[in-house]
């Protein structure tokens, strides 16, 4: 058992969750696109308590020369945690939190994205949480996306951001921070919502395969809504724009 | 707009919304072929042309291909070339021996020096997107006088549009001189109240560019503007 937490009660005696929730609810999502004037590209997204802010530059030439792919861009990512995001100040800076964060984000867009059309560049993709609750790196991604459509970068496909886990032997969609911090296991994954190929996952806890399935059923759910989300954010920056001319 | 129905609304779609069969029609520039269907990778209007499915960016970046016309800024100057910013990813390269002067080694500074602005054509682009800038031809020249503007590199195309409808606009109503260069920068020479006017022209096509009916509202705008 993951956290050794076992005497939390994370189900009410009516099998909703804490927060009201049913097991296979999503927290609410909001998105804003475009909202950085500087950036090439950008975006807002808040998911239950959390806030991320993504910014995305480029493409530009990749400096350090070194860092430079022949035949493709790269993805510069800094996924960041604001000192004011929890309730424990956070040191500002870069952690190994982190830089894996930062890491496997990257490694998640480097798939979506059409990279081989831009060799030697870089794309650079900064990612800042303002708040946290769980489930940043989720939100990081969402944002991520959404600021690379609304920046003219061509993807494959958009990519979603979503969590399940397991709680009290019950498997449970997008965790909040009590389920996160005293559940049994979690499974965050960046899914293509149009074609449904996952390309990033990460497993913390123990799932049977029974349990597995059902996560990936609920992620898969949750992914179709979140872009929906997506690209009425995306599609609303337009029309707004439409009417503020 | 090419190839867009008149009066017909167009679709907006987001990256990975399939926006036909490929048994239909030819995928175009912001489409990629997937399986059965067409797809978007960018954020933009589904367009056809002659069969061929497209999607018109909102927001797109500068990638330059040879033939461009483009204003550059110079960023730095070596003994025999100089090196251009373009609004693109990489930086273009003019050597000695493609500029409208005659260079002596060493001299490359006296013509030109970091922040002069110039107007060159891009000679050639490699695979590895190195650019090679040339001064050598009518009109390419380094700009003196007047104030360098931008515009997101999807609107340029649509300025020039049928027979430079809009650049005409503003032409016509400003005096201004315009040069128009691929690469999303505008340069304009005249009056600085002009200048100002084009300026605000462009603005406002930065906020309308994606909607039908551009050409109506510059019309308009330009004509309150002389009215005013």
């Amino acid at each position: 058992m993951m956290g050794g937490y076992g005497d939390v009660q994370l189900l009410r005696d009516d099998g909703l969750r804490l927060d009201g929730r049913k097991l296979d609810e999503m927290r609410e999502v909001q998105i804003e696109a475009g909202i950085l004037p500087a950036a090439d590209g950008s975006a807002w997204v808040k998911h239950g308590l959390n806030v991320a802010v993504c910014a995305v530059y480029g493409p530009m030439e990749a400096h350090p020369r070194k860092i430079q792919k022949q035949d493709r861009a790269v993805i510069d990512l800094r996924y960041n945690m604001a000192p004011f995001s929890t309730s424990d100040r956070i040191r500002p800076g870069f952690n190994r939190r982190s830089r894996e964060i930062s890491k496997v984000t990257a490694e998640a867009l480097e798939s979506v994205v059409l990279v081989e059309r831009y060799p030697r560049s870089k794309i650079r993709v900064e990612i800042e949480i303002l708040s946290a609750e769980a489930g940043t790196r989720c939100v990081g991604i969402t944002a991520a996306s959404v600021a690379l459509a609304d920046a003219g970068i061509p993807m494959r496909d958009m990519i979603v951001g979503v969590a399940s886990g397991k709680v009290e032997d019950t498997v449970v969609l997008d965790l909040d921070k009590a389920e996160d911090n005293y559940g049994q296991a979690d499974l965050p994954m960046g899914i293509l919502p149009t074609t449904g190929e996952i390309a990033f996952l990460q497993m913390d806890g123990d799932l049977s395969i029974e349990e597995f399935n059902l996560c990936m059923d609920y992620n898969m759910k949750a992914a179709k809504e979140i872009h929906e989300i997506q690209m009425d954010a995306l599609k609303r920056r337009y029309e707004s724009k439409n009417g503020g001319a | 707009m090419t190839g867009a129905k008149e009066g017909a609304v167009l679709r907006l779609v987001t990256p990975g919304e399939a926006i036909g069969a490929s048994s239909g029609a030819r995928a175009g520039t912001g489409t990629v072929k997937q399986g059965q269907d067409i797809i978007s990778t960018k954020l933009g209007w589904v367009k056809e042309n002659n069969g061929v499915l497209f999607v018109e960016p909102i927001h797109s970046s500068y990638l330059p291909r040879s033939g461009d016309l483009v204003i550059g800024i110079i960023e730095s100057v070596r003994n025999n070339l100089w090196f251009a910013e373009v609004n693109g990813p990489f930086n273009g390269l003019l050597p000695m021996s493609l500029a409208p002067w005659k260079v002596e080694f060493g001299a490359a500074r006296e013509h030109m020096d970091i922040g002069d602005v110039m107007l060159a054509r891009v000679q050639e682009v490699d695979e590895a997107h190195n650019i090679v800038l040339t001064m050598k031809g009518v009109g390419l020249r380094k700009l003196k006088e007047g104030a360098v503007l931008e515009l997101p590199v999807n609107l340029i195309k649509l300025i020039r549009n049928d027979n430079e409808r809009i650049l005409n606009v503003f032409k016509e109503s400003s005096d201004c001189r315009i040069i128009v260069g691929d690469n999303g920068r505008i340069w304009v020479d005249g009056s600085a109240e002009n200048i100002s006017m084009v300026r605000a022209g462009f603005d406002l096509m930065n906020n309308i560019g994606h909607q039908e009916n551009v050409f109506d509202s510059i019309n308009e705008f330009t004509k309150q503007w002389r009215n005013e």
